[in-house]
């Protein structure tokens, strides 16, 4: 049998809205976005590290995302990575030479690639190139209604779509960091050592001394955090999208925005965390000149 | 109808599926309000109404896509809101799904398609699933040379025909069909009829269509409701217009049922009217 009953909505008598009613309204709306999106985007994190770590992902779709993301990625990180060396080095020059300390123009160059514009410049390509068309494909997958066909055939969608992207660049991300900080060092020495006649040992000398392990490390340990930033971000959004295309276009968009914002959100929090954790355990400060 | 189609009347004794009280909404829009409605074994129902009145809501309420802010759906008598991840994974296991366009994985061949729900679900060999995948095309009317192609390169009625193959290669219990011949030539339209047709002859299937394509209702569904959108009800009228066999529905004691069957604008010519007046200068 069919029917229904209905029931009459509640019509609540209000008060005409004022300039401050409506301050409040605006400000309260938001607030309650933000505090909502923060936790569908948490909640969304929780569903896909439970499937990660019950359930191994289809190796098929697995094997796609690490190509997509590692393989794929590695042109243009280690092409903008060279370019950064090499920015790095033109910027620095002038006011080493003034100082006449060129041939420590490598401490500088490789320092700042291998802590800090390595993994960012890593992560920033990654979220551009991935990350956009990660939301954009799922975006799609939702407006066309097959992310709603997975569900009917059983497929759980976080588990099919979610955790081999989210895998793929938590455990390539490292391998592009490290190629970006390659590729920046290699274009740092060539525009010092070949264009600007800086001295092949000294530089290499001084670069060897004050990079040291911890360097690289931090670097690299942050990239992870920025990979799943990423992955969760850029899903969350592509499962979240409006309808039309327009819906997928803010999508992708929101992705790279939201992801480069936390990106450097979660650089600055890493970098006060693990300088602590370095000052306590070395007590010393470090020099570099 | 033909009489081999027709479900056994005993059959009909308990419902496969038993929605009570399902109310939905999205944020403040409140899209379906206390609609019960209870499919017994067998039937095809085909649920009819004019766009945004809550056909495909209430569709895929029932399969447990969406779930009700209020009311229970009940599948084979288990309450599929109260159900875990795990038990709804096992119960989609028996519904197919026919998405309106179809909604192929476009990263798959159409074969890979086709052959989702077995490899999901069963652990067969790689042959049995390439003869069921084949077979089920067949069926479907589609040449095996489709099975290599990708979604972008069929045309609209191939895609329906695949989704069609893919909704029943587990042999489900429940078949939803979302539009099943929106958009598709009439000749395509009544291939897909009478593949319906075909599916409820090969075994005894309980069917659910959404569609606003009459000749569809009529020719595919043995019980027949209508939806009326929520905003256009006074309060205390039912959303369900219509409940009863196609053969009723030209005769229907409400007029809104029978404009909506004739395809007639009916007051809503004069609505048109007082919006252009309120907007003209």
């Amino acid at each position: 049998m069919a029917g229904t009953t209905f029931r009459d909505d509640i019509d609540v008598d209000a008060t005409p809205p004022t300039r401050l009613t409506n301050w409040v309204s605006d400000w309260g709306g938001i607030v309650i976005d933000g505090v909502s999106t923060v936790g569908d985007i948490t909640i969304f994190a929780y569903r896909m590290f439970t499937w990660m770590f019950t359930r191994l992902p289809c190796r098929g779709t697995t094997m796609i995302n690490f190509y997509q993301v590692g393989v794929l990625s590695l042109p243009v990180v280690a092409l903008t990575g060279t370019f950064i060396g090499m920015v790095l080095a033109v910027q620095s020059h002038h006011q080493f030479h003034l100082i006449g300390l060129e041939s420590r123009l490598g401490v500088v160059i490789n320092t700042s690639l291998v802590r800090e514009l390595g993994p960012v410049l890593a992560a920033t390509m990654l979220a551009g190139r991935v990350g956009s068309a990660m939301a954009a494909v799922l975006g799609t997958m939702r407006v066309t209604e097959q992310i709603d066909a997975l569900t009917t055939m059983g497929a759980d969608p976080i588990h099919y779509l979610v955790v081999p992207r989210f895998m793929a660049c938590i455990l390539l991300i490292p391998a592009l960091t490290i190629m970006a900080d390659f590729m920046g060092i290699v274009g740092g020495y060539f525009y010092s050592v070949i264009i600007l006649g800086i001295d092949h040992a000294a530089y290499l000398q001084n670069s060897r001394d004050y990079v040291s392990g911890y360097d690289l490390f931090t670097g690299i340990f942050k990239s992870i955090f920025f990979g799943g930033t990423i992955a969760i971000v850029s899903c969350y959004q592509g499962f979240n999208c409006e309808p039309g295309a327009e819906g997928v276009g803010n999508a992708a968009t929101t992705a790279f925005v939201m992801s480069f914002v936390l990106i450097l959100s979660i650089d600055l929090v890493l970098n006060i965390i693990l300088d602590a954790i370095y000052y306590s355990i070395w007590t010393s400060q470090p020099s570099f000149l | 109808m033909s009489a081999e189609t027709t479900p056994d009347a005993d059959s009909f004794d308990t419902p496969l599926v038993d929605a009570r009280a399902v109310s939905v909404r999205f944020e403040t829009q409140r899209i379906l309000h206390e609609i019960n409605l209870s499919i017994p074994r067998g039937q095809t129902l085909a649920i009819i109404g004019e766009s945004g009145c809550g056909k495909t809501v209430l569709m895929k309420t029932l399969v447990g896509l969406i779930r009700p802010n209020e009311g229970e759906v009940r599948f084979d008598g288990r309450d599929l809101v109260k159900m875990n991840s795990e038990q709804l994974t096992r119960t989609r296991k028996r519904f197919g799904f026919v998405f309106q366009n179809a909604a192929l994985f476009d990263s798959m061949s159409i074969f890979d398609n086709v052959a989702f729900p077995v490899r999901q679900h069963e652990n067969v060999a790689e042959d049995e699933i390439q003869s069921r995948v084949m077979q089920n095309l067949a069926e479907v009317g589609l040449p095996s040379e489709v099975a290599k192609k990708r979604p972008s390169e069929l045309s609209g009625g191939m895609r329906k025909r695949v989704g069609l193959a893919r909704a029943l290669i587990l042999l489900p219990e429940l078949v939803v069909y979302d539009e099943p011949t929106t958009g598709l030539d009439p000749i395509m339209s009544d291939v897909i009829n009478e593949l319906i047709l075909a599916t409820r002859r090969r075994y005894p299937v309980t069917s659910v269509v959404v569609t606003h394509d009459m000749r569809t209702a009529r020719k595919v569904a043995n019980r027949v409701i209508m939806l009326y959108p929520r905003r256009r009800l006074e309060a205390g009228q039912s959303q369900v217009l219509f409940d009863g066999s196609p053969s009723g529905l030209d005769n229907a004691d409400d007029r809104r049922v029978r404009q909506f069957v004739r395809g007639e604008a009916g007051e809503r010519l004069d609505e048109l009217t007082r919006q252009r007046q309120a907007l003209m200068p």
